[in-house]
């Protein structure tokens, strides 16, 4: 498998690897995908009051290309609001790593994990008010 | 000793392209020696053997038989007893093909395991299509084969039997004496492919109860592309010939001989016979090395039993770290894994699978065979690597996570996707 | 050993290019193609170039060449293999094929196809209307060989393939001999499939391919691990493939010069021959430019070339893979010839390296020896 080397980049240093306080209000938790499937992708986002993501973390068990794309992701959600993090589409991921089409699925995982982390900080912000 | 004969090969480079090799269950190196012996009838000596009228193919066809004694001799068979083919795989095509179809008029009932190497598990296969029947046993979790639900499987019309005596993944050892001692009581051919033993386990067809059994050259530090079939003499087993000709090999396959390539692996069976017993202590050692290092890190299982296997596997699953993942991470190693990554699918390893192994299981194993040019300096490398790149990999696992925490993964719901 | 080697129908010595090309395979690390390791890639890697190397020898696409161990083994994959997704119907060999087609073909009998052969003429030529008549019975495979390896006789495999199509029936032909010594192109020969092998042509033993149309369906001969993409199982002999890649290479540079030197070096013994009151068989018909198949009257050949080899020739009497066989040649007795005859007869192989000189000194000692011989048997009468 020819990765690319952007993928290699992610895979060699991945950015924003750990783990945020899940009982903190402010944090989003979003975990998809299944070990018989081989992937799994936790995420983590930190919302501030404005409804700005300040902090992403990220960790994955899978393949190369689902930790760059989980990697990438916490990159790109650092500053974007919530609704424009919602907003990121796969396509986006898998273009930016210049991923194969058999590694299109971890895209759309990352992208179900950043909306899975979203609708939590959401879920916990309804609860809150 | 073979410590003595180097490779000459570039080691321990990160670069990617010179990894250490650890993959001597998938291939080995041609041996120096081997090397050196059939390059002469690459070029001087050259001939076909069948050619009766010149000494062009004198000399070509005494090389053979030379080789054939130096095959025989490492197996304890007679010289006429081997016949020459074209690797392993047509050695086992041969065998349970020709074996079957010879013998259909005594029954149609075939039986082998379900962690034979696929050029056996195919044949078998095919002979189902051609109105044969199979039994698929599956060995217990150690990867042996159960002795008395083997004796259940035969059936009256049972007319052969298929098991390897060393397993290309796992590296354990059947007892192909007890269960061919069965096969006898039972009046069925048994064929053993061991194109994985020559030269790592003794082997005494003299007294073994096997009628038929595959060897390889290029697992045994020979060249590709050659290999041999033993076809027992007494009590006499016929096989139907699978490749029709000029009547070569006593008519069981017809086929030009490569000369050199068969020079190839009756030298390298001459080396294995004279040193297997030494260098088999000193691969041990460096196993064992291998394993006490890997065995420090927590959630690794050893897959297969560890006694009765070849000292020059091992194999083992790294838990909670993904197969893919982990191949790239250890680059700087020649290794075999268990997740066939090249397909589009994650398709775990079948045999790992057989042995109960979860898909997680046996995604995440390595193979890492040992062989006649490891050193010392390989396996500390190789436990220092495996190290830092599990713990590397593991930090980055929500799954680990999770277990550190004292999370059943078991009782999970996981977001199906 | 003998000095001078004229049997390059039956194996040519491997070409030092080619030796160079083969030794890092066998001296150096190499992985199994299978392995996904830098090791395995790079055997990989060897494989396909060679690949297109033999593809671009012989007029066929990479993707249209299985490599195999041996002619013998894609000659049986091809009749074996093709048979199996064909009606169970006649399968057409000519009558000078090699035993690795007519064999198989035979074979196949138990499954209810019913082998039958082509007659060849007096030149030894599959004779096309016998041919057409045979092929108003329904045919599932014809299979006719190139180049006859005893008398270099060349076919109408086109124009055969042709009349296989329009009968419906599949067209293998065993380019063994072809290769390197003619310009071979599978596409113009209309086949379905075609057997060539790599000792014959200065490279290693333990190579040969099917060239095969991807549109024909064809059962493996070797099941198991799924290389050459399911056809054909078994660990790629990385070293042999790479040897037959590089030989194919040289022969397409060379096939023109080969074919005029072999040519006249025939050309050469041939008109010596004319002095010897000798019979050449297949003289009236288009050749192997390097291939001379001979018969010297009241002379055994056996004797004879065991004669010239004590002289430090290397001939031979006849196909070299009938193994102890002491039977007239089976290509000669399908062209009518007598079996005194037959049993007389030499064959002499040219290769790139002979020379004039060579041949010169050959025709004197073999006229010497036709008449040591002729007064041995003579006396003995």
């Amino acid at each position: 498998m020819a990765y690319s080397d952007k993928v290699l980049d992610h895979y060699e240093n991945p950015r924003n690897v750990g783990t945020l306080d899940k009982n903190d209000p402010n944090v989003g938790t979003g975990m998809v995908g299944a070990p018989a499937c081989g992937d799994v992708m936790k995420l983590m986002i930190k919302v501030n009051d404005s409804g700005i993501i300040e902090d992403a973390k990220f960790k994955t068990y899978g393949c190369g290309s689902a930790i760059a794309s989980s990697s990438l992701v916490t990159e790109w959600l650092k500053g974007k609001t919530v609704d424009e993090a919602y907003a990121i589409k796969n396509s986006a991921i898998a273009e930016e790593l210049a991923l194969p089409p058999v590694k299109i699925h971890c895209s759309v995982l990352a992208e179900d994990a950043i909306k899975a982390a979203v609708a939590d900080i959401k879920a916990k912000q309804a609860a809150k008010v | 000793m073979s410590a003595s004969i180097e490779m000459p090969v570039v080691k321990n480079s990160e670069d990617g392209q010179h990894p250490i090799y650890l993959d001597y269950s998938a291939t080995t190196p041609v041996d120096p020696r081997v090397a050196a012996k059939m390059i002469p009838y690459l070029t001087e000596n050259f001939g076909n053997p069948a050619s009766r009228s010149h000494p062009y193919g004198w000399t070509a066809e005494k090389a053979v038989e030379n080789a054939r004694e130096e095959v025989a001799k490492l197996v304890g068979a007679d010289p006429r007893e081997i016949v020459w083919t074209s690797g392993a795989t047509e050695s086992n095509n041969l065998a349970i093909k020709g074996a079957a179809n010879f013998y259909s008029g005594k029954g149609k009932h075939i039986i082998t395991i379900t962690t034979e190497h696929k050029a056996v598990i195919d044949p078998v296969r095919e002979l189902e299509r051609q109105g044969f029947t199979a039994t698929y046993l599956d060995p217990e979790p150690n990867g042996l084969v159960d002795l008395v639900k083997f004796k259940a499987a035969i059936r009256p019309d049972t007319v052969l039997a298929s098991v390897m005596l060393v397993n290309n993944e796992i590296g354990v050892i059947q007892d192909i004496e007890a269960i061919g001692n069965v096969c006898r009581e039972n009046g069925v051919i048994f064929h053993v492919d061991a194109a994985q033993a020559t030269g790592k386990v003794h082997i005494d067809l003299e007294k073994l109860p096997v009628d038929l059994m595959s060897f390889s050259a290029h697992k045994t530090y020979g060249p590709k592309g050659i290999g041999a079939l033993y076809v027992r003499r007494k009590p006499r087993i016929r096989i139907e010939a699978q490749m029709h000709g000029g009547g070569h090999e006593r008519g069981m396959r017809s086929g030009t001989l490569p000369t050199h390539q068969i020079v190839g692996m009756g030298e390298a069976f001459r080396i294995a016979r004279e040193e297997m017993d030494l260098e088999n202590a000193r691969i041990r050692r460096l196993r064992d090395k291998l394993l006490h290092g890997l065995e420090t890190m927590e959630e690794v299982y050893v897959n297969g039993d560890l006694e009765h296997r070849v000292p020059h596997n091992l194999n083992i699953s790294f838990n909670y770290v993904e197969g893919e993942s982990l191949i790239m991470a250890v680059k700087g190693i020649a290794v075999s894994s268990g997740s066939a990554c090249t397909s589009a699918s994650l398709e775990p390893s079948y045999v790992l699978r057989a042995l109960g192994r979860t898909d997680e299981l046996a995604h995440s194993s390595i193979r890492f065979s040992i062989g006649r040019f490891t050193t010392e300096e390989d396996v500390d490398y190789t436990i220092a690597l495996m190290k830092s790149k599990i713990d590397k990999l593991r930090d980055l696992s929500p799954l680990w996570e999770m277990f550190k925490d004292g999370i059943d993964l078991s009782k999970v719901q996981w977001a199906a996707h | 050993m003998a000095s001078v080697y004229f049997d390059h129908n039956a194996t040519t010595a491997l070409d030092s290019n080619v030796l160079e090309a083969i030794l890092p395979w066998l001296r150096e690390q190499s992985g199994n193609p299978t392995s996904r390791h830098a090791y395995g890639r790079h055997s990989r890697d060897a494989v396909e170039h060679a690949r297109a190397q033999v593809a671009e020898a012989c007029g066929a696409y990479s993707s249209q060449v299985i490599f195999t161990s041996c002619g013998t083994e894609a000659n049986n994959f091809a009749v074996k293999g093709m048979l199996s997704h064909r009606p169970a119907a006649q399968v057409l060999t000519s009558a000078i094929e090699h035993p690795c087609i007519t064999r198989p073909a035979l074979a196949m009998q138990s499954q209810g196809y019913i082998s039958r052969q082509i007659a060849v003429d007096a030149n030894g030529k599959v004779t096309l209307e016998a041919l057409k008549s045979q092929l108003t019975a329904p045919t599932s495979l014809v299979s006719v060989m190139l180049a006859n390896n005893e008398t270099g006789v060349i076919q109408e495999i086109a124009e055969i393939a042709e009349m296989a199509r329009t009968a419906g029936a599949f067209m293998h032909t065993d380019a063994v001999q072809g290769l390197a010594k003619l310009p071979l192109n599978f596409t113009d020969l209309n086949v379905h499939a075609m057997t060539i092998s790599s000792h014959k042509i200065h490279g290693p033993q333990g190579a040969a391919a099917l060239i095969l149309d991807k549109r024909v369906d064809i059962q493996p001969l070797l099941h198991g691990g799924g290389q050459e993409k399911g056809l054909r199982s078994g660990t790629e002999n990385v070293a042999a493939i790479v040897g037959f890649g590089a030989a194919c290479e040289l022969a397409t540079a060379n096939q023109k010069h080969y074919a005029v030197h072999t040519q006249a070096l025939r050309d050469q013994f041939e008109q010596g021959l004319n002095t010897l009151k000798v019979r050449v068989f297949g003289s009236n018909v288009t050749r192997l430019p390097n291939t001379s198949f001979f018969s010297v009257d009241g002379i055994e050949g056996e004797t004879l070339v065991m004669a010239l080899d004590r002289q430090g020739y290397a001939v031979a009497s006849g196909s070299a893979c009938s193994s102890d066989s002491t039977e007239p040649s089976h290509v000669l007795l399908a062209m009518g010839v007598h079996a005194d005859v037959a049993r007389g007869a030499v064959r002499v192989s040219f290769g790139a390296n002979n020379t004039a000189a060579q041949v010169a000194d050959f025709l004197a000692i073999l006229r010497n020896e036709i008449l040591r011989l002729k007064q041995l048997t003579a006396i003995a009468a």
